[in-house]
């Protein structure tokens, strides 16, 4: 009886595994399927063909996605892993971390075309043009709570004892969380970032109010530049055959850049961990 | 060189919890001093005190004096400037977990800003070995994790910590009771060594191990102390009732 219960509660971690991959994988067997053919050296050198003509590639908007999700990251990054060390370490239990706390909980749930609108409205109604920087800002805006929130509960993981000792050698407070508290976290708290990032390399409303999309090279950060999803999003509503299997083409692109940008942040930062460090 | 620390009417209290009350002792230089009494009654509350570490949880307060060599510590320095000279090894070793074993051993001082490579390296040896650990890891000190050791090893990594920052005063909240007893017994060897260097008060609930350890010993109950006496005297001819009674195993 023990051992019949043991098998099933197994077989239904095993089962709740397959339906949680099978999605992924699914998806990306699709992409390959359709995608996978539009795929060669042009779809990564050249721009898009003008309208209607056959070729091209989108080398602009895998660069520009490249510049908008590094703008992203310079923005949400420090400002979430900032705030969720305050709300962990230092404003715990007062009303202000509260208020924090709950305004980026808010934020996590706004629908990410209107915070496009928000920045249209912030950012591009004033300069009066659509720029690659306000879609850096869109998404490092929406970057922030899931970063902010993740380094609060991974920080608050962290053992009493471990502060302790620190602060029992005569170390600092801010000195112990900085070199401490935030270190012995800092897994956790890259897997948020990188939750962070993958969440928002996909965003294409966003997109639509700020950046606007180019169809020619652009890397200026003053100027509407090219990003991978929106033109998946143009090229999927084109009439042409031709550029359906481009948009095809790009998100099996999107979505492999995005593994190889996660893991490679991954590899770089477990270099150096200790034999035995949990 | 230890200093000897003189305690005047210390009080403290967990929000209204009075956990301590009217505490007055003398705790020898070059010694060690042992706390014993039963569970709650105030003597882990005592050495956190001496570090000021009791003052870190934001619901604590103490009043009283507490004077270690000619510092008033309470009054005339800075929380870290004291918890530098007045070292402490808790219950539970605490390595930090993301740290090499050199690193662990290090940490007091490079994160107060000491950079002496060379000096460094002395000082961890050093610290090692009079943690009696240098022969057990020596070979992989950059290499291992101080949370890779087993958990005496973890204990006396942790007093080589201490060790590193050179304090004057050694506080061991129960160090050996998270341990077994080879581990434990290695501990008390090492206080045995560590008291003609540093002024060392051990808090224990191993009646025994303050008899091997301490020259002198205090019985706390209650948030108070009972009696504070030579070992000899507290173990084969206490002056009070509860501490006899507590003694021979008939409460705590």
């Amino acid at each position: 009886m023990r051992s019949l219960a043991d098998g099933a509660a197994t077989g239904l971690a095993v089962l709740s595994t397959v339906l949680v991959v099978a999605p992924l994988v699914a998806i990306f067997v699709y992409l390959v399927y359709k995608g996978a053919n539009s795929l060669n050296l042009a779809f990564f050198t050249h721009n898009p063909a003008p309208e209607g003509e056959p070729g091209g590639g989108m080398a602009n908007g895998i660069v520009g996605s490249a510049i908008l999700l590094g703008l992203a990251s310079v923005i949400g990054v420090p400002m979430g892993i900032g705030g969720g060390i305050y709300l962990a370490e230092f404003g715990r239990g007062t009303k202000f971390a509260n208020a924090v706390r709950f305004t980026a909980d808010v934020l996590n749930g706004v629908p990410s075309i209107v915070m496009g609108m928000a920045v249209y409205a912030l950012i591009v109604f004033w300069q009066k043009h659509f720029s690659a920087l306000a879609g850096g800002v869109a998404l490092g805006i929406m970057m922030i709570p899931t970063v902010c929130r993740t380094t609060e509960e991974m920080l608050l993981m962290v053992p009493h004892a471990v502060r302790e000792a620190a602060l029992a050698l005569g170390v600092p407070n801010w000195r112990s969380v900085l070199s401490i508290t935030v270190k012995t976290a800092s897994p956790g708290i890259i897997t948020g970032c990188m939750l962070a990032f993958a969440r928002v390399a996909g965003e294409t409303a966003p997109l639509i109010f700020t950046v606007l999309g180019n169809p020619n090279w652009s890397v200026n950060l003053n100027e509407p530049i090219a990003a991978l999803p929106l033109q998946i999003y143009v090229y999927a509503l084109s009439p042409y055959d031709d550029q359906h299997r481009l948009a095809w083409a790009g998100a099996l692109v999107l979505i492999v850049l995005i593994v190889l940008a996660v893991s490679l942040v991954r590899f770089v930062t477990s270099r150096g961990v200790l034999k035995g460090a949990s | 060189m230890g200093v000897g620390i003189e305690v005047l009417s210390l009080n403290a209290w967990y929000g209204t919890n009075h956990t301590l009350q009217d505490i007055n002792l003398n705790i020898p230089a070059n010694h060690a001093t042992a706390l014993i009494g039963p569970s709650g009654c105030g003597k882990s509350t005592f050495v956190r005190c001496l570090n000021r570490m009791h003052e870190t949880n934001p619901i604590a307060r103490v009043t009283g004096t507490v004077r270690i060599g000619e510092l008033d510590i309470y009054n005339d320095a800075k929380p870290v400037e004291i918890r530098r000279s007045v070292g402490m090894v808790f219950q539970r070793p605490n390595p930090f977990p993301t740290m090499s074993i050199y690193d662990n051993v290090a940490a007091g001082l490079k994160l107060n800003g000491y950079s002496n490579r060379r000096a460094l390296d002395e000082i961890v040896e050093k610290s090692l070995k009079n943690s009696a650990l240098w022969d057990e890891v020596k070979d992989d000190l950059k290499k291992k994790s101080g949370a890779s050791l087993s958990g005496g090893q973890q204990q006396r990594l942790c007093i080589a910590r201490a060790l590193a920052v050179d304090p004057e005063v050694l506080l061991m909240d129960e160090p050996a009771s998270a341990l077994d007893p080879v581990s434990t017994s290695k501990i008390e060897d090492l206080i045995f060594q560590l008291k003609s260097q540093y002024t060392i008060v051990i808090v224990t609930h191993n009646m025994q191990q303050a008899a091997r350890v301490a020259e002198k010993t205090g019985f706390f109950l209650n948030g108070r102390m009972v009696e504070f006496d030579s070992t000899h005297k507290i173990f084969t001819n206490p002056s009070d009732k509860r501490t006899e009674d507590y003694i021979t195993g008939r409460f705590g």
